[in-house]
């Protein structure tokens, strides 16, 4: 570990982010001789995936499952390595030059790096419902880090709902600790079937059918289900107290609760891609902004490459080859191997690529999330920053916003400490469905950074030059 | 049928313009390349003040802010605008003595709306201040207004009085065709004006140079950063003497920092990119100004691309080589507060030939 102070101003490659992707390009890149930086925002290496691998308290491996043990080796392999490790870190700039922000314990610098590899990950996609603001409500990838790094489950009554692998692994997962599930609440639109079917042989002879049926029987067979949920909302009075719901479009069932645990699948967290300013386009069938990469995850922007489910979402063993592949064109861009050795390491990665790909594009349309899940109405909050609901929104389009930037100038949508992150993409969905063009056409908030808060102390810290002391102008 | 004017940017300055032709009974037609409002007209720092102005910017400003205060009977929106005063700050002995001098050329031109504040009467206005300020300038009346809300507001003003404005048309030439000006879009359109207004902001050098009286116009990107919601501290908008700082704290809690740090831009692309080592001594100048503000989170930062001429102060008047044509462009980090006055300025030289401001500073041929 090293803190800020004591790194060097320029580095061959920087790697933002310590999941699978991150870890495995940093390892990698290390190993061939480039000067590697790696910063992360948690307190050890692993991501949300793999969270806490290295000082999790759930010693009992078959708790959170021989997958999430990966992770253990990944981490291992990069502490061993010669990569720097810079942890509870916010990186929140980085320059067409590949000048990057970063901030840690308090303090800010600036340094370069040849070439960056972004692997940032993956963010929850909103779901927003009536009351999904409430105290006792929260995402089902929340409840897992609770889990991951504590231990814990939430207290009292419990309902999961919405749809996704993480629904279900969440509910496993707390079978096994002991936390008891009221009720699942599963939103999957039943047409999604039809759609995803001809996907399904594939599937089955995929990684992750024997994975997936295991932890559906596992799930089933203890806990309530309830299919085809076709509405959901919080209630409570200062928090929550009952989730309603009901089946298709069936008559409302209650259920008293003291949690809700909310997920509809994951997207890829592309704030700092997109304050780079690399070229994203809208993925119609997982539903969100993808960034243009290309087979080494090179972004639109030189010496930009982005790796892991922050370039497409593909899961965690996608991932860890994605990193290797970005790590070892870094390697070849800045001139520490040729074309063969580049071309001949890439083989194997290649191919465990294909592997873990295959089959997940039934995943991707069995679990799609519902329009009704993604396009609020009435009162419904969309960005809870600054509270607007999707009535102010669709409100706001008529009056001329045409698109998310406008909007913010209209309701400072998106304009709160979560730059977004909680509304972009229900943002685009809305006003795309309302002007009835093409999500693609509305794009997405013009993203800037900080694409993480920093504070005015920590920001005044960042040294200057002498040259910039003398660049002063009159405003 | 072809317009009377076509006004060539559709920032707060074309809008106003296309607002007060309109109100004068011409036909208006603004073209601009992106949206309304897409650069610095949206995304300035929102200021509204006379205090600090060149001298020869201060005849003009004075009769702007007079529209301001009566906003609302001009766009039919109060554009946010609120009128807390302006307050320059001296961090010592020195700087106070230096706006001492100010304010006596201010008020040797006859203009009272700057004054003098010590020591005591700066911590009555400001008490958050920090200890070692030594007084500063007071201008009650100034204030600030939402940038991108006001450009609107003109906007609609304008289309309301029949202007037409059209949106991601880019000019790309003009040429005089017998009495009347032709107006080439990148999109292969062709319009026809008899008069043709220059508000093309950072482009505006472009159509200069295509009259035959280039300028010396400097892009610019103008960076600004917001914070978190704070505890309400401060009421006027603030500046330093020698230190670049335009601070303010919005009626939601968040504070508002910017003043004259530059970052890099791309006319091409529109792409701006922040400089974290200008932001850097902005925070710095607020950590010492406001000590607390060190805690303050910043969430957000951004640059809009305007035109700074070298001498800092804008081109406005008719072209010098050409009949017909006219600029309002370069206001050079300040503009926002001359929009209400500017477009009625340019509206009187279209349609009677002069007015009655003195713009003679503002010529296109000083460069």
């Amino acid at each position: 570990m090293t803190d800020l102070a004591h790194l060097k101003d320029q580095y061959d490659l920087a790697v933002v982010g310590a999941g699978p992707a991150g870890l495995a390009a940093a390892t990698l890149g290390a190993r061939f001789g480039l000067t590697t930086v790696l910063f992360d925002e948690q307190a050890t290496p692993g991501g949300q995936i793999y969270r806490a691998v290295t000082e999790t308290p759930l010693r009992e491996r078959a708790l959170l499952g021989e997958d999430y043990w990966q992770g253990a080796k990944l981490a291992d392999g990069f502490i061993k390595g010669s990569a720097q490790y810079v942890p509870g870190a916010t990186v929140w700039s980085i320059s067409h030059d590949r000048e990057i922000g970063v901030s840690a314990g308090g303090k800010a610098r600036l340094l370069t790096a040849r070439h960056v590899i972004l692997a940032t990950g993956a963010l929850e996609r909103p779901f927003p419902i009536t009351g999904w603001t409430l105290p006792g409500v929260m995402t089902c990838g929340a409840a897992q880090i609770l889990l991951k790094s504590s231990g814990l489950g939430p207290d009292g009554k419990v309902v999961l709902a919405g749809t996704g692998p993480l629904l279900w692994l969440l509910a496993a997962q707390y079978r096994r600790a002991g936390v008891r599930i009221e009720a699942m609440l599963e939103t999957t639109p039943r047409r999604n079937w039809l759609a995803a079917l001809p996907y399904l042989p594939k599937f089955l002879q995929s990684r992750y059918a024997a994975k997936g049926r295991a932890l559906l029987r596992e799930v089933k067979a203890s806990t309530r289900i309830e299919r085809g949920v076709g509405a959901v909302a919080a209630r409570g009075d200062g928090r929550l107290r009952e989730v309603a719901y009901r089946v298709g479009r069936g008559r409302e069932i209650r259920l008293e609760a003291d949690a809700l645990l909310l997920h509809q699948g994951v997207v890829p967290n592309i704030n700092l891609a997109s304050a780079i300013g690399c070229k994203h386009h809208w993925d119609e069938t997982q539903l969100c902004f993808t960034p243009e990469i290309d087979e080494w995850g090179r972004s639109s922007i030189p010496g930009v490459s982005i790796a892991g489910d922050g370039g497409g979402i593909a899961g965690a063993e996608a991932a860890t080859e994605s990193g290797r592949l970005a790590a070892l064109d870094a390697a070849w861009q800045l001139g520490k191997i040729d074309d063969f050795a580049r071309d001949r390491h890439a083989g194997p990665y290649r191919e465990a690529l294909a592997a873990a790909l295959y089959g997940r594009r039934f995943l991707d349309l069995l679990y799609r999330p519902a329009v009704r899940f993604r396009h609020p109405a009435g009162d419904t909050l969309v960005c809870r920053c600054e509270e607007v609901t999707a009535e102010q929104v669709l409100d706001a389009v008529k009056g001329g916003a045409v698109g998310p930037n406008q909007l913010k100038a209209f309701l400072r949508c998106g304009m709160g400490p979560c730059q977004g992150r909680l509304c972009g993409l229900t943002v685009t969905e809305l006003i795309a469905k309302a002007r009835k063009v093409a999500p693609d056409e509305i794009g997405y908030y013009r993203l800037r950074p900080p694409v993480k808060p920093i504070t005015v102390a920590e920001l005044a810290s960042i040294p200057q030059s002498d040259a910039a002391r003398k660049a002063v102008v009159r405003g | 049928m072809a317009p009377d004017v076509i006004i060539i940017g559709g920032g707060l300055h074309g809008c106003s313009a296309a607002l007060h032709l309109a109100r004068r009974g011409a036909t208006v037609l603004v073209l601009e390349k992106d949206y309304v409002g897409r650069h610095a007209s949206g995304v300035n720092a929102g200021g509204v003040r006379r205090l600090g102005r060149d001298l020869a910017e201060i005849p003009l400003s004075v009769a702007s802010m007079e529209l301001w205060h009566r906003i609302g009977d001009l766009v039919d929106d109060d554009c946010g605008f609120e009128g807390h005063g302006h307050l320059k700050i001296a961090e010592s002995e020195a700087e106070l003595e230096t706006l001492k001098a100010r304010v006596a050329a201010v008020r040797a031109l006859g203009f009272t709306h700057e004054a003098l504040v010590d020591r005591r009467q700066l911590r009555e206005l400001l008490p958050a201040v920090a200890d070692h300020c030594t007084g500063g300038i007071w201008c009650e009346g100034d204030g600030a207004a939402q940038p991108y809300r006001t450009t609107l507001a003109f906007r609609r003003a304008a289309e309301r009085a029949g202007a037409v404005v059209s949106e991601g048309v880019h000019v790309t030439g003009l040429r005089r065709e017998n009495a009347r000006w032709q107006v080439a879009t990148a999109d292969g359109g062709a319009h026809l004006a008899a008069a043709v207004v220059n508000c093309a902001g950072a482009w505006a050098d472009r159509l200069a140079a295509a009259l035959g009286e280039p300028v010396p116009l400097i892009p610019s990107a103008f960076m600004l950063m917001i914070s978190d919601r704070r505890a309400p501290f401060i009421k006027p908008v603030v500046g330093a003497t020698s230190r670049p700082l335009s601070f303010k704290q919005f009626a939601n809690g968040t504070v508002m920092i910017g003043g004259g740090y530059k970052g890099a831009l791309d006319r091409e692309t529109n792409w701006t990119e922040l400089d974290f080592r200008g932001l850097a001594q902005s925070a710095q100048t607020v950590a010492d100004l406001f000590p607390v503000m060190r805690s303050a989170q910043i969430v957000r930062a951004w640059a809009g691309i305007e035109a700074r001429m070298p001498d800092d102060i804008p081109v406005i008047g008719p072209s010098s080589t050409e009949a017909g044509v006219f600029h309002a462009f370069g206001f050079s980090g300040h503009g926002f507060q001359l929009g209400p006055i500017s477009g009625a300025i340019i509206a009187e030289l279209v349609t009677t030939g002069r007015t009655n401001l003195p713009i003679e500073p503002f010529r296109i041929t000083r460069f």
